[in-house]
């Protein structure tokens, strides 16, 4: 399997803070990505140097490379960041769903991006809202507020808002921790359904979830990554004693 | 679908291969007896590394389930389940597998009467049909079916108890047959054992389907109602 997204002595620094170090790593495409860690570790800083999100903290420096279908994704001119962005959703630990109607949120990103054809966004929005496995629960009540939704209704409308453009990436950071466990074990059916056609990273604190949702898993502390790997040889057999102390709860 | 129950799909769909190729192995060790067919013998015996490596895999793919999922209720104990069954089915596989052995260490074709009188072919008919039977009750979630494993295994055990008696009369019968007796005997003792595992996994899938413990239970509780 290639790797879609790939990063190379990568070393980032927010002021003295020395958040990243040296991160080498081969993300495979089409598969899920899971990077654990305790709080602080740097998974997340990792995960939003795909989509440059860390270009918006003040004071930050980044070295080395990151390589997104082999190219240098801080080497772009800053007009191709909005497709970078377009081609790496995002879905974030609270859902945010934009105060509009179900409908419009899912819509949203394409009437932003200049598409105007009608029977188009309808299209779209029906095919992504069944990509989130949602449409059987919203399918009659599109032009109700988003915020009219669950928790865990609002988080797959999310997802359903970030599928709409057609990205091929889609980062997740602790997608389902604000969530109940139901609505949990949707979000994890949905991911494992949807890394059939896109690349999914995802950052999370709970390591059964890592487990149950992913085929790679990447072990952060202290800014190193500690261990990367399948997750079937992560979890039953880790290279590293930190990464076992880690997973098996003595630590962290 | 979740994951997890694909996990289990696959789990199940390679127990019951497993299963179909120990008792294609008995079998063909039954025809490789009666027919005296040394190559059919020896397939058996060089088969046995599939069934080894069948167990190895279901282990594994348990080990990966309990790691990442971590089941609970109906799912934890087909898991268990899963693990014993494959434990057991390769110990038949042994027994298919040394019986072939036997097979291959005779010099001459087993004489028809002995094979009738000293009841191997019986009891192979017995052992297979069990093997077949726990299959199903497995496949079909057929726990009654399962409880009618453990009267059968007395059959076996009837025949291995007789068996002593049964092969000294015939050497006596045939006297140039000793070696080949000799190795029937052998090959009912390995036998018998079938039963045993037969009943182990009868109760695994008991425990999976109705959460009942029947491990060293009185016979009288396993085979009734309860």
């Amino acid at each position: 399997m290639s790797n879609k997204i790939e990063t190379i002595d990568v070393n980032l620094h927010y002021g003295d803070f020395h958040a990243l170090k040296d991160i080498s790593l081969g993300i495979p495409e089409n598969s899920v990505t899971a990077l654990i860690g305790p709080s602080g570790c740097g998974k997340s800083t990792y995960l939003r140097l795909f989509n440059r999100m860390n270009d918006l903290i003040p004071e930050t420096r980044i070295t080395g490379k990151v390589l997104l279908d082999g190219e240098n994704i801080y080497k772009i001119k800053a007009t191709k960041i909005d497709a970078l962005r377009r081609n790496v959703g995002m879905v974030f630990q609270k859902p945010n769903p934009f105060p509009k109607s179900i409908f419009e949120n899912v819509a949203y990103g394409l009437r932003v991006n200049g598409i105007t054809d009608k029977s188009f966004i309808e299209g779209q929005v029906e095919k992504t809202l069944h990509q989130a496995a949602l449409w059987d629960e919203v399918k009659d009540k599109l032009k109700k507020s988003a915020f009219e939704l669950s928790g865990g209704q609002q988080q797959r409308l999310c997802i359903a808002r970030a599928l709409a453009i057609e990205p091929s990436i889609i980062l997740m950071d602790e997608p389902a921790s604000a969530l109940d466990p139901i609505s949990t074990g949707k979000i994890e059916d949905l991911i494992f359904e949807l890394k059939s056609e896109f690349t999914i990273v995802i950052v999370t604190h709970n390591m059964q979830q890592a487990g149950r949702v992913s085929d790679y898993t990447g072990f952060f502390y202290l800014g190193s990554l500690i261990e990367f790997g399948k997750t079937r040889k992560i979890f039953t057999n880790p290279s590293k004693q930190e990464t076992e102390n880690y997973i098996s709860g003595r630590f962290g | 679908m979740t994951h997890l129950d694909s996990e289990l799909t696959m789990l199940k769909a390679d127990i019951i291969d497993m299963w179909r190729l120990v008792l294609n192995q008995m079998e063909k060790g039954r025809d490789a007896l009666n027919n005296f067919d040394r190559d059919l013998a020896e397939e058996v015996v060089e088969n046995e590394k599939r069934v080894n490596s069948y167990e190895l895999k279901i282990d594994k793919d348990c080990e990966n389930i309990f790691a990442l999922f971590q089941p609970v209720a109906t799912d934890l104990r087909l898991v268990l389940a899963a693990l014993k069954i494959g434990n057991n089915l390769e110990r038949i596989g042994d027994i298919a597998a040394s019986v072939a052995d036997f097979v291959l260490d005779a010099d001459t074709d087993f004489n028809k009467d002995i094979l009738e009188h000293t009841k191997i072919l019986e009891m192979y008919a017995v052992a297979n049909e069990m093997m077949a039977d726990t299959l199903e009750a497995f496949d079909k979630e057929d726990t009654r079916l399962a409880r009618t494993i453990f009267k059968r295994d007395k059959i076996l055990d009837k025949i291995d108890e007789e068996a002593l008696d049964r092969v000294e009369e015939s050497i006596k019968n045939y006297p140039d047959q000793v070696r080949n007796c000799l190795l029937v005997l052998s090959m009912i003792r390995k036998l018998e054992r079938v039963g045993d595992q037969s009943k182990n996994i009868a109760e695994e899938i008991i425990f999976y389907f109705e959460a009942k413990v029947l491990k060293h239970k009185k016979k009288k509780k396993k085979e009734g109602d309860e």
